[in-house]
Protein backbone atom coordinates (compact mmCIF):
# COMPACT_ATOMS: atom_id res chain seq x y z
CA UNK A 1 0.00 0.00 0.00
CA UNK A 2 2.75 2.55 0.83
CA UNK A 3 4.22 1.72 -2.56
CA UNK A 4 1.35 2.33 -4.12
CA UNK A 5 1.50 5.83 -2.58
CA UNK A 6 4.65 6.05 -3.49
CA UNK A 7 4.22 5.61 -6.74
CA UNK A 8 1.21 7.79 -7.49
CA UNK A 9 3.58 10.60 -5.76
CA UNK A 10 6.23 9.67 -8.17
CA UNK A 11 3.85 10.24 -10.94
CA UNK A 12 2.75 14.11 -9.46
CA UNK A 13 6.75 14.83 -9.80
CA UNK A 14 6.99 15.17 -13.45
CA UNK A 15 4.23 17.91 -13.01
CA UNK A 16 6.07 19.22 -10.47
CA UNK A 17 9.25 19.36 -11.97
CA UNK A 18 8.02 20.39 -15.16
CA UNK A 19 6.84 23.13 -13.14
CA UNK A 20 10.34 24.59 -12.43
CA UNK A 21 11.88 27.55 -13.80
CA UNK A 22 15.47 27.22 -15.01
CA UNK A 23 17.39 27.81 -17.98
CA UNK A 24 16.32 24.56 -19.96
CA UNK A 25 12.59 25.32 -18.94
CA UNK A 26 12.66 28.76 -20.12
CA UNK A 27 14.07 26.89 -23.55
CA UNK A 28 10.12 26.90 -25.55
CA UNK A 29 8.79 23.73 -25.36
CA UNK A 30 8.75 23.65 -29.37
CA UNK A 31 12.50 23.69 -29.40
CA UNK A 32 12.57 20.89 -27.26
CA UNK A 33 10.45 18.65 -28.63
CA UNK A 34 12.25 19.24 -31.82
CA UNK A 35 15.61 18.45 -30.14
CA UNK A 36 13.97 15.28 -28.52
CA UNK A 37 13.05 14.09 -32.02
CA UNK A 38 16.71 14.44 -33.50
CA UNK A 39 17.84 12.56 -30.71
CA UNK A 40 15.23 9.81 -30.73
CA UNK A 41 16.13 9.64 -34.56
CA UNK A 42 20.14 9.71 -34.17
CA UNK A 43 20.20 7.25 -31.05
CA UNK A 44 17.71 4.44 -33.34
CA UNK A 45 19.41 4.71 -36.39
CA UNK A 46 23.04 3.37 -35.30
CA UNK A 47 24.36 -0.21 -36.37
CA UNK A 48 22.62 -2.90 -34.13
CA UNK A 49 25.83 -3.71 -32.76
CA UNK A 50 27.16 -0.64 -32.04
CA UNK A 51 28.19 0.08 -28.25
CA UNK A 52 30.72 2.87 -27.97
CA UNK A 53 29.43 5.40 -30.11
CA UNK A 54 26.85 5.91 -27.57
CA UNK A 55 28.82 7.21 -25.22
CA UNK A 56 28.59 11.05 -26.41
CA UNK A 57 24.98 11.09 -26.35
CA UNK A 58 25.33 10.65 -22.72
CA UNK A 59 26.24 14.32 -22.29
CA UNK A 60 22.84 15.18 -23.74
CA UNK A 61 20.48 14.35 -20.57
CA UNK A 62 23.84 14.80 -18.55
CA UNK A 63 23.26 18.94 -19.83
CA UNK A 64 19.85 18.80 -19.12
CA UNK A 65 19.82 17.43 -16.08
CA UNK A 66 22.42 19.95 -14.77
CA UNK A 67 20.54 22.86 -15.84
CA UNK A 68 16.81 21.63 -15.57
CA UNK A 69 17.91 20.76 -12.02
CA UNK A 70 16.20 17.02 -12.53
CA UNK A 71 17.39 14.54 -10.03
CA UNK A 72 18.76 12.37 -11.54
CA UNK A 73 17.65 9.40 -8.96
CA UNK A 74 13.93 10.20 -9.56
CA UNK A 75 14.28 9.87 -13.66
CA UNK A 76 16.46 6.83 -13.31
CA UNK A 77 13.70 4.40 -11.23
CA UNK A 78 11.18 5.38 -13.73
CA UNK A 79 13.56 4.34 -15.91
CA UNK A 80 13.85 0.56 -13.97
CA UNK A 81 9.70 0.28 -14.56
CA UNK A 82 9.99 0.65 -18.27
CA UNK A 83 13.24 -2.21 -18.11
CA UNK A 84 11.25 -4.98 -18.29
CA UNK A 85 9.93 -3.95 -22.16
CA UNK A 86 13.48 -3.70 -23.15
CA UNK A 87 14.96 -7.06 -21.51
CA UNK A 88 11.47 -8.80 -23.51
CA UNK A 89 12.86 -7.63 -26.96
CA UNK A 90 16.93 -8.07 -26.29
CA UNK A 91 16.83 -11.14 -24.19
CA UNK A 92 17.42 -14.35 -27.03
CA UNK A 93 19.55 -11.81 -29.24
CA UNK A 94 22.54 -13.87 -26.66
CA UNK A 95 21.14 -17.17 -27.56
CA UNK A 96 20.23 -16.85 -31.33
CA UNK A 97 23.13 -14.67 -32.44
CA UNK A 98 26.40 -16.65 -32.01
CA UNK A 99 28.71 -15.48 -34.38
CA UNK A 100 31.58 -14.02 -32.53
CA UNK A 101 33.05 -10.52 -33.00
CA UNK A 102 36.58 -9.65 -31.70
CA UNK A 103 35.83 -7.09 -29.24
CA UNK A 104 39.68 -6.49 -27.86
CA UNK A 105 42.99 -7.70 -28.41
CA UNK A 106 42.25 -11.16 -28.64
CA UNK A 107 39.05 -11.19 -26.38
CA UNK A 108 35.73 -11.85 -28.88
CA UNK A 109 32.13 -11.88 -27.55
CA UNK A 110 29.13 -13.10 -29.40
CA UNK A 111 27.10 -11.02 -31.24
CA UNK A 112 23.91 -11.19 -29.50
CA UNK A 113 25.73 -10.12 -26.04
CA UNK A 114 26.70 -6.98 -28.18
CA UNK A 115 23.27 -6.38 -29.47
CA UNK A 116 21.66 -7.44 -26.44
CA UNK A 117 23.25 -4.57 -24.75
CA UNK A 118 23.42 -2.22 -27.32
CA UNK A 119 19.51 -1.95 -26.99
CA UNK A 120 19.46 -2.02 -23.70
CA UNK A 121 21.89 1.13 -23.78
CA UNK A 122 19.31 2.76 -26.26
CA UNK A 123 16.54 1.90 -24.03
CA UNK A 124 18.32 3.87 -21.58
CA UNK A 125 19.32 6.74 -23.55
CA UNK A 126 15.81 6.95 -25.38
CA UNK A 127 13.57 6.66 -22.56
CA UNK A 128 15.50 9.01 -20.48
CA UNK A 129 15.14 11.74 -23.00
CA UNK A 130 11.56 11.27 -23.57
CA UNK A 131 11.52 11.39 -19.54
CA UNK A 132 13.74 15.09 -19.83
CA UNK A 133 10.74 16.12 -22.23
CA UNK A 134 8.11 15.72 -19.96
CA UNK A 135 9.81 16.68 -16.71
CA UNK A 136 11.39 20.00 -18.75
CA UNK A 137 7.98 20.96 -20.42
CA UNK A 138 5.07 19.21 -18.59
CA UNK A 139 2.48 17.63 -20.74
CA UNK A 140 0.82 20.13 -21.70
CA UNK A 141 2.67 22.04 -23.41
CA UNK A 142 4.33 19.34 -25.40
CA UNK A 143 0.59 18.81 -26.73
CA UNK A 144 0.32 22.34 -27.54
CA UNK A 145 3.88 21.83 -29.50
CA UNK A 146 2.61 18.52 -31.30
CA UNK A 147 0.00 20.35 -32.22
CA UNK A 148 2.02 23.28 -33.96
CA UNK A 149 4.02 20.57 -35.88
CA UNK A 150 0.75 19.21 -37.61
CA UNK A 151 0.30 15.90 -35.48
CA UNK A 152 -3.66 15.07 -35.65
CA UNK A 153 -5.03 16.47 -33.20
CA UNK A 154 -6.91 12.99 -32.05
CA UNK A 155 -3.73 11.77 -31.76
CA UNK A 156 -2.53 14.57 -29.16
CA UNK A 157 -5.52 14.84 -27.42
CA UNK A 158 -5.05 10.86 -26.90
CA UNK A 159 -1.56 11.75 -25.10
CA UNK A 160 -2.86 14.35 -23.53
CA UNK A 161 -6.13 12.39 -21.42
CA UNK A 162 -4.13 8.94 -21.31
CA UNK A 163 -1.90 11.47 -19.05
CA UNK A 164 -4.25 13.50 -17.11
CA UNK A 165 -6.59 10.11 -16.69
CA UNK A 166 -4.31 8.08 -15.79
CA UNK A 167 -4.20 10.07 -12.77
CA UNK A 168 -7.99 9.20 -11.98
CA UNK A 169 -7.21 5.65 -12.41
CA UNK A 170 -4.62 5.79 -9.92
CA UNK A 171 -6.79 7.68 -7.28
CA UNK A 172 -9.37 4.79 -7.67
CA UNK A 173 -6.90 1.87 -7.61
CA UNK A 174 -5.81 3.96 -4.47
CA UNK A 175 -8.92 3.64 -2.68
CA UNK A 176 -10.23 0.23 -3.62
CA UNK A 177 -6.50 -1.10 -1.96
CA UNK A 178 -7.17 0.94 0.78
CA UNK A 179 -10.96 -0.66 1.22
CA UNK A 180 -9.63 -4.03 0.26
CA UNK A 181 -6.68 -3.76 3.03
CA UNK A 182 -8.58 -2.52 6.36
CA UNK A 183 -10.91 -5.31 5.50
CA UNK A 184 -8.62 -8.53 4.49
CA UNK A 185 -7.00 -8.13 8.10
CA UNK A 186 -3.98 -10.74 6.83
CA UNK A 187 -1.84 -8.12 5.18
CA UNK A 188 -0.74 -10.95 2.16
CA UNK A 189 -1.65 -9.27 -0.84
CA UNK A 190 -4.46 -9.87 -2.80
CA UNK A 191 -5.85 -13.35 -3.13
CA UNK A 192 -6.81 -14.24 -6.94
CA UNK A 193 -10.04 -14.90 -6.38
CA UNK A 194 -10.49 -11.17 -5.79
CA UNK A 195 -9.07 -10.15 -8.39
CA UNK A 196 -11.87 -10.54 -11.02
CA UNK A 197 -14.52 -8.72 -8.94
CA UNK A 198 -11.34 -6.18 -7.76
CA UNK A 199 -10.44 -5.20 -10.96
CA UNK A 200 -14.19 -5.27 -12.59
CA UNK A 201 -15.21 -2.68 -9.78
CA UNK A 202 -12.19 -0.71 -10.99
CA UNK A 203 -13.00 -0.35 -14.79
CA UNK A 204 -16.51 0.73 -14.22
CA UNK A 205 -15.88 2.88 -11.16
CA UNK A 206 -13.19 4.31 -13.63
CA UNK A 207 -15.63 4.73 -16.48
CA UNK A 208 -18.02 6.45 -14.21
CA UNK A 209 -15.51 8.97 -13.29
CA UNK A 210 -14.24 9.54 -16.55
CA UNK A 211 -17.99 10.26 -17.73
CA UNK A 212 -18.64 12.76 -15.13
CA UNK A 213 -14.85 14.35 -15.85
CA UNK A 214 -16.47 14.65 -19.52
CA UNK A 215 -19.27 15.86 -18.34
CA UNK A 216 -17.96 18.61 -16.27
CA UNK A 217 -15.38 19.54 -19.72
CA UNK A 218 -18.36 19.86 -22.03
CA UNK A 219 -19.94 21.94 -19.84
CA UNK A 220 -17.00 24.13 -19.83
CA UNK A 221 -17.81 24.48 -23.17
CA UNK A 222 -15.24 21.78 -24.38
CA UNK A 223 -15.59 20.88 -27.97
CA UNK A 224 -12.80 18.69 -28.86
CA UNK A 225 -10.14 21.71 -29.76
CA UNK A 226 -7.73 21.70 -27.50
CA UNK A 227 -6.99 25.26 -26.10
CA UNK A 228 -3.40 26.29 -26.86
CA UNK A 229 -1.83 27.21 -23.69
CA UNK A 230 0.70 30.29 -23.03
CA UNK A 231 1.71 30.88 -26.63
CA UNK A 232 4.89 31.89 -25.99
CA UNK A 233 6.75 33.22 -28.86
CA UNK A 234 10.18 31.27 -30.59
CA UNK A 235 13.03 33.17 -29.81
CA UNK A 236 16.61 32.93 -31.57
CA UNK A 237 17.62 31.23 -28.43
CA UNK A 238 15.48 27.92 -28.94
CA UNK A 239 16.74 27.86 -32.77
CA UNK A 240 20.08 28.20 -31.45
CA UNK A 241 19.02 25.44 -29.28
CA UNK A 242 18.04 22.88 -31.36
CA UNK A 243 20.45 23.28 -33.86
CA UNK A 244 23.24 23.23 -31.65
CA UNK A 245 22.22 19.80 -30.52
CA UNK A 246 20.88 19.11 -33.73
CA UNK A 247 24.97 19.54 -35.35
CA UNK A 248 26.09 17.47 -32.14
CA UNK A 249 23.67 14.95 -32.28
CA UNK A 250 25.18 14.15 -36.27
CA UNK A 251 28.56 14.77 -35.28
CA UNK A 252 28.73 11.85 -32.80
CA UNK A 253 26.24 9.61 -35.03
CA UNK A 254 28.47 9.84 -38.09
CA UNK A 255 31.75 10.40 -36.58
CA UNK A 256 32.79 7.39 -33.51
CA UNK A 257 33.91 10.45 -30.82
CA UNK A 258 35.23 8.13 -27.62
CA UNK A 259 37.20 6.40 -30.87
CA UNK A 260 38.85 9.62 -31.86
CA UNK A 261 39.37 11.16 -29.12
CA UNK A 262 41.38 7.25 -28.29
CA UNK A 263 43.65 7.97 -31.75
CA UNK A 264 44.33 11.77 -30.57
CA UNK A 265 45.82 10.70 -26.81
CA UNK A 266 47.04 7.25 -28.25
CA UNK A 267 48.58 8.95 -31.15
CA UNK A 268 47.32 6.37 -33.44
CA UNK A 269 48.52 3.16 -32.10
CA UNK A 270 47.54 -0.09 -33.47
CA UNK B 1 -29.52 39.73 -23.65
CA UNK B 2 -31.72 36.26 -22.68
CA UNK B 3 -34.14 35.90 -19.91
CA UNK B 4 -32.68 33.75 -17.75
CA UNK B 5 -35.28 31.35 -16.83
CA UNK B 6 -35.23 28.15 -16.54
CA UNK B 7 -38.54 26.37 -17.75
CA UNK B 8 -39.20 22.23 -17.26
CA UNK B 9 -42.62 21.29 -19.16
CA UNK B 10 -44.17 17.89 -17.86
CA UNK B 11 -40.60 15.81 -18.59
CA UNK B 12 -40.50 12.04 -18.48
CA UNK B 13 -37.27 10.00 -18.42
CA UNK B 14 -36.70 6.03 -18.28
CA UNK B 15 -32.87 4.78 -18.10
CA UNK B 16 -32.26 2.42 -20.67
CA UNK B 17 -32.22 -1.30 -19.04
CA UNK B 18 -34.79 0.08 -16.65
CA UNK B 19 -38.86 -0.43 -16.35
CA UNK B 20 -39.21 2.21 -13.90
CA UNK B 21 -39.63 6.25 -14.83
CA UNK B 22 -37.06 8.14 -13.43
CA UNK B 23 -39.06 11.30 -14.28
CA UNK B 24 -42.78 11.02 -14.13
CA UNK B 25 -43.83 14.59 -15.80
CA UNK B 26 -41.96 17.00 -13.96
CA UNK B 27 -42.81 20.14 -14.19
CA UNK B 28 -41.80 23.91 -13.35
CA UNK B 29 -40.85 27.36 -13.98
CA UNK B 30 -37.88 29.27 -12.79
CA UNK B 31 -37.62 32.74 -12.96
CA UNK B 32 -34.92 35.21 -13.91
CA UNK B 33 -32.44 36.01 -10.48
CA UNK B 34 -34.41 33.53 -8.44
CA UNK B 35 -32.80 31.00 -6.04
CA UNK B 36 -34.19 27.49 -5.87
CA UNK B 37 -33.71 23.96 -3.94
CA UNK B 38 -34.68 20.97 -5.58
CA UNK B 39 -34.86 18.38 -2.34
CA UNK B 40 -35.72 14.90 -2.38
CA UNK B 41 -35.15 11.36 -0.64
CA UNK B 42 -32.10 9.18 -2.74
CA UNK B 43 -33.58 8.36 -6.15
CA UNK B 44 -35.86 10.86 -6.12
CA UNK B 45 -34.93 11.81 -9.58
CA UNK B 46 -32.54 14.75 -8.59
CA UNK B 47 -29.67 13.92 -10.73
CA UNK B 48 -31.73 12.91 -13.22
CA UNK B 49 -33.28 15.84 -13.43
CA UNK B 50 -30.54 18.18 -13.69
CA UNK B 51 -28.70 15.94 -16.11
CA UNK B 52 -31.42 17.48 -18.36
CA UNK B 53 -30.78 21.18 -17.58
CA UNK B 54 -27.71 21.11 -18.98
CA UNK B 55 -28.29 18.67 -22.02
CA UNK B 56 -26.34 15.13 -20.60
CA UNK B 57 -29.92 13.60 -20.99
CA UNK B 58 -32.90 14.37 -23.19
CA UNK B 59 -36.62 13.98 -22.01
CA UNK B 60 -38.37 11.32 -23.54
CA UNK B 61 -41.83 13.27 -23.61
CA UNK B 62 -41.96 17.06 -22.97
CA UNK B 63 -39.20 19.82 -22.90
CA UNK B 64 -36.62 21.46 -21.34
CA UNK B 65 -36.12 25.21 -21.84
CA UNK B 66 -33.07 27.40 -20.62
CA UNK B 67 -32.81 30.83 -21.54
CA UNK B 68 -34.33 31.31 -25.25
CA UNK B 69 -33.08 28.02 -26.32
CA UNK B 70 -35.18 24.83 -26.26
CA UNK B 71 -32.53 21.96 -24.88
CA UNK B 72 -31.57 20.04 -27.71
CA UNK B 73 -28.85 18.68 -28.88
CA UNK B 74 -28.33 21.02 -31.48
CA UNK B 75 -28.33 23.99 -29.14
CA UNK B 76 -26.30 22.61 -26.35
CA UNK B 77 -23.38 25.10 -26.97
CA UNK B 78 -25.41 27.79 -26.26
CA UNK B 79 -27.07 26.32 -23.39
CA UNK B 80 -23.38 25.21 -21.51
CA UNK B 81 -22.85 28.51 -22.42
CA UNK B 82 -25.58 30.13 -20.22
CA UNK B 83 -25.38 27.74 -17.59
CA UNK B 84 -22.93 27.11 -15.30
CA UNK B 85 -23.41 23.72 -13.34
CA UNK B 86 -20.74 22.66 -10.33
CA UNK B 87 -20.35 19.13 -9.85
CA UNK B 88 -20.74 17.91 -6.20
CA UNK B 89 -17.32 16.01 -6.46
CA UNK B 90 -14.69 18.89 -7.12
CA UNK B 91 -12.22 16.27 -8.40
CA UNK B 92 -14.35 15.60 -11.19
CA UNK B 93 -14.34 19.48 -12.36
CA UNK B 94 -10.35 19.98 -11.82
CA UNK B 95 -8.01 18.08 -13.91
CA UNK B 96 -5.85 20.97 -15.46
CA UNK B 97 -1.91 21.21 -13.78
CA UNK B 98 -2.60 24.44 -12.38
CA UNK B 99 -5.31 26.31 -11.05
CA UNK B 100 -4.91 28.85 -13.04
CA UNK B 101 -5.15 27.16 -15.97
CA UNK B 102 -8.42 24.95 -15.01
CA UNK B 103 -10.25 27.85 -14.49
CA UNK B 104 -8.79 29.57 -17.71
CA UNK B 105 -9.67 26.02 -19.14
CA UNK B 106 -13.47 27.65 -20.44
CA UNK B 107 -12.62 30.62 -21.23
CA UNK B 108 -9.84 29.57 -23.33
CA UNK B 109 -13.23 27.68 -24.95
CA UNK B 110 -15.37 30.30 -25.50
CA UNK B 111 -12.47 31.21 -27.91
CA UNK B 112 -11.51 34.93 -25.93
CA UNK B 113 -7.84 36.39 -26.14
CA UNK B 114 -5.45 35.42 -23.91
CA UNK B 115 -5.44 38.95 -22.09
CA UNK B 116 -9.24 38.71 -21.52
CA UNK B 117 -9.12 34.91 -20.30
CA UNK B 118 -6.29 36.24 -17.97
CA UNK B 119 -8.64 39.05 -16.84
CA UNK B 120 -11.57 36.87 -16.09
CA UNK B 121 -9.46 34.27 -13.96
CA UNK B 122 -8.50 37.01 -11.64
CA UNK B 123 -11.29 38.46 -11.06
CA UNK B 124 -12.99 35.06 -10.79
CA UNK B 125 -10.97 33.81 -8.68
CA UNK B 126 -11.16 36.81 -6.60
CA UNK B 127 -14.43 37.00 -6.22
CA UNK B 128 -14.07 33.44 -4.29
CA UNK B 129 -11.23 34.58 -2.62
CA UNK B 130 -8.99 32.27 -3.50
CA UNK B 131 -6.14 34.51 -5.84
CA UNK B 132 -3.92 33.47 -3.96
CA UNK B 133 -4.00 29.36 -4.87
CA UNK B 134 -3.44 30.67 -8.45
CA UNK B 135 -0.40 28.56 -9.28
CA UNK B 136 -1.36 25.63 -6.70
CA UNK B 137 -1.57 22.30 -8.55
CA UNK B 138 -5.89 21.58 -7.48
CA UNK B 139 -5.11 18.38 -6.17
CA UNK B 140 -2.96 19.69 -3.36
CA UNK B 141 -5.87 22.08 -2.12
CA UNK B 142 -7.98 21.57 0.84
CA UNK B 143 -11.91 20.02 0.46
CA UNK B 144 -13.07 23.86 0.73
CA UNK B 145 -10.07 25.10 -1.62
CA UNK B 146 -11.29 22.86 -4.21
CA UNK B 147 -15.06 23.57 -3.97
CA UNK B 148 -14.48 27.10 -4.09
CA UNK B 149 -11.99 27.25 -6.96
CA UNK B 150 -14.49 24.74 -8.63
CA UNK B 151 -16.56 27.67 -8.71
CA UNK B 152 -14.44 30.08 -9.53
CA UNK B 153 -14.07 27.69 -12.68
CA UNK B 154 -17.30 28.31 -13.71
CA UNK B 155 -17.63 31.46 -13.04
CA UNK B 156 -14.69 32.74 -15.32
CA UNK B 157 -17.34 32.08 -17.89
CA UNK B 158 -19.78 34.59 -16.69
CA UNK B 159 -23.05 32.40 -16.71
CA UNK B 160 -26.35 33.32 -15.87
CA UNK B 161 -27.68 30.30 -14.38
CA UNK B 162 -25.66 28.33 -11.59
CA UNK B 163 -26.53 24.43 -10.85
CA UNK B 164 -25.11 23.23 -7.82
CA UNK B 165 -25.09 19.46 -7.08
CA UNK B 166 -24.46 18.97 -3.20
CA UNK B 167 -22.52 22.11 -2.85
CA UNK B 168 -21.56 21.86 0.91
CA UNK B 169 -20.97 18.20 0.47
CA UNK B 170 -17.86 17.07 2.44
CA UNK B 171 -16.82 20.68 3.89
CA UNK B 172 -16.25 21.60 7.20
CA UNK B 173 -18.78 23.69 8.97
CA UNK B 174 -16.54 27.41 8.62
CA UNK B 175 -16.00 26.53 5.00
CA UNK B 176 -19.77 26.15 4.31
CA UNK B 177 -20.47 29.29 5.93
CA UNK B 178 -18.29 30.74 3.66
CA UNK B 179 -19.53 29.02 0.88
CA UNK B 180 -23.15 30.19 1.92
CA UNK B 181 -21.88 33.68 2.91
CA UNK B 182 -20.91 33.39 -1.06
CA UNK B 183 -23.03 32.22 -3.04
CA UNK B 184 -25.98 34.94 -0.85
CA UNK B 185 -24.08 37.04 -2.82
CA UNK B 186 -24.18 35.92 -6.24
CA UNK B 187 -27.23 37.53 -8.17
CA UNK B 188 -27.43 34.30 -10.74
CA UNK B 189 -30.23 32.39 -10.72
CA UNK B 190 -29.48 29.65 -9.12
CA UNK B 191 -30.37 26.15 -8.45
CA UNK B 192 -29.43 24.06 -5.85
CA UNK B 193 -29.40 20.06 -5.22
CA UNK B 194 -28.96 19.45 -1.86
CA UNK B 195 -29.68 17.40 1.44
CA UNK B 196 -28.42 20.01 3.43
CA UNK B 197 -31.69 21.50 4.19
CA UNK B 198 -30.20 24.37 6.31
CA UNK B 199 -28.32 25.32 3.62
CA UNK B 200 -31.47 25.37 1.42
CA UNK B 201 -33.24 27.39 4.06
CA UNK B 202 -30.70 30.14 3.57
CA UNK B 203 -29.74 30.65 0.39
CA UNK B 204 -33.29 29.38 -1.40
CA UNK B 205 -36.66 31.38 -0.88
CA UNK B 206 -38.14 28.29 -3.35
CA UNK B 207 -37.90 25.12 -2.83
CA UNK B 208 -38.84 22.11 -4.75
CA UNK B 209 -39.40 18.50 -3.69
CA UNK B 210 -39.15 15.79 -5.46
CA UNK B 211 -39.99 12.11 -4.52
CA UNK B 212 -40.35 9.11 -7.47
CA UNK B 213 -39.81 11.11 -10.06
CA UNK B 214 -42.62 13.55 -9.67
CA UNK B 215 -43.08 17.45 -8.07
CA UNK B 216 -44.68 16.62 -4.63
CA UNK B 217 -44.63 20.15 -3.34
CA UNK B 218 -43.27 23.57 -4.72
CA UNK B 219 -43.79 26.97 -2.87
CA UNK B 220 -41.83 29.26 -0.70
CA UNK B 221 -39.27 27.05 1.53
CA UNK B 222 -40.00 28.10 4.91
CA UNK B 223 -43.59 26.72 4.41
CA UNK B 224 -42.28 23.77 2.74
CA UNK B 225 -40.23 22.64 5.65
CA UNK B 226 -42.85 23.55 7.93
CA UNK B 227 -45.46 21.18 6.51
CA UNK B 228 -44.42 17.48 7.93
CA UNK B 229 -46.34 15.60 5.58
CA UNK B 230 -44.50 17.22 2.45
CA UNK B 231 -41.42 16.40 4.76
CA UNK B 232 -42.15 13.07 5.28
CA UNK B 233 -43.10 12.40 2.00
CA UNK B 234 -39.98 13.58 0.62
CA UNK B 235 -37.87 11.67 3.04
CA UNK B 236 -36.98 14.77 4.72
CA UNK B 237 -36.11 16.44 7.79
CA UNK B 238 -37.14 19.47 9.51
CA UNK B 239 -34.31 21.33 9.46
CA UNK B 240 -31.70 21.75 12.21
CA UNK B 241 -32.37 25.08 12.86
CA UNK B 242 -36.05 24.62 12.60
CA UNK B 243 -36.15 21.99 15.17
CA UNK B 244 -36.62 22.63 18.91
CA UNK B 245 -33.86 23.54 20.90
CA UNK B 246 -32.82 20.45 23.17
CA UNK B 247 -31.66 22.48 25.56
CA UNK B 248 -34.50 25.15 26.03
CA UNK B 249 -36.99 23.56 23.79
CA UNK B 250 -37.00 27.06 22.34
CA UNK B 251 -38.82 26.64 18.80
CA UNK B 252 -38.33 28.18 15.56
CA UNK B 253 -40.26 31.47 15.38
CA UNK B 254 -42.16 30.55 12.32
CA UNK B 255 -43.83 27.18 13.64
Amino acid sequence: MAGFQDSWNNLRLLDQLAAQSTIIHRIHPLAKVWTTFFFLVAVISFDKYEITGFLPFLFYPVVVMILGDIPARALLKRILIALPFALGIGIFNPIFDQTQIPVWDGLTLSAGWLSFFSIIIRFFLTVLAALLLVATCGMERIATSLLVMKIPRIFVLQIIFMYRYLGVLMEEVARVLRAHTLRSLKDRGISFRVWGSLLGQLFLRTLDRAERIYQAMLCRGFTGAFPVMGKDKVTMKDVVYTIGWGVFFLLARFYNIPEFMGTLFMGGVQ
Amino acid sequence: MSHHIVEVQDIAYTYPNSNREALQGVSFRITHGESVGIVGANGAGKSTLLMHLIGFLFPSRGTVRVGDYPVTPKTLVQIRRSVGMIFQDPDDQLFMPTVFEDVAFGPRNMGLPPEEVETRVNQALDTVGALHLKDRPPYKLSGGEKRVVAIAAVLSMTPDILIMDEPSAALDPLARRRLINLLAEFKHTKIIVSHDLDLVLDLCERTIVLSEGRVIADGPTRDIFLDEKILAAGHLEKPLRMQACPVCGGQFEGS
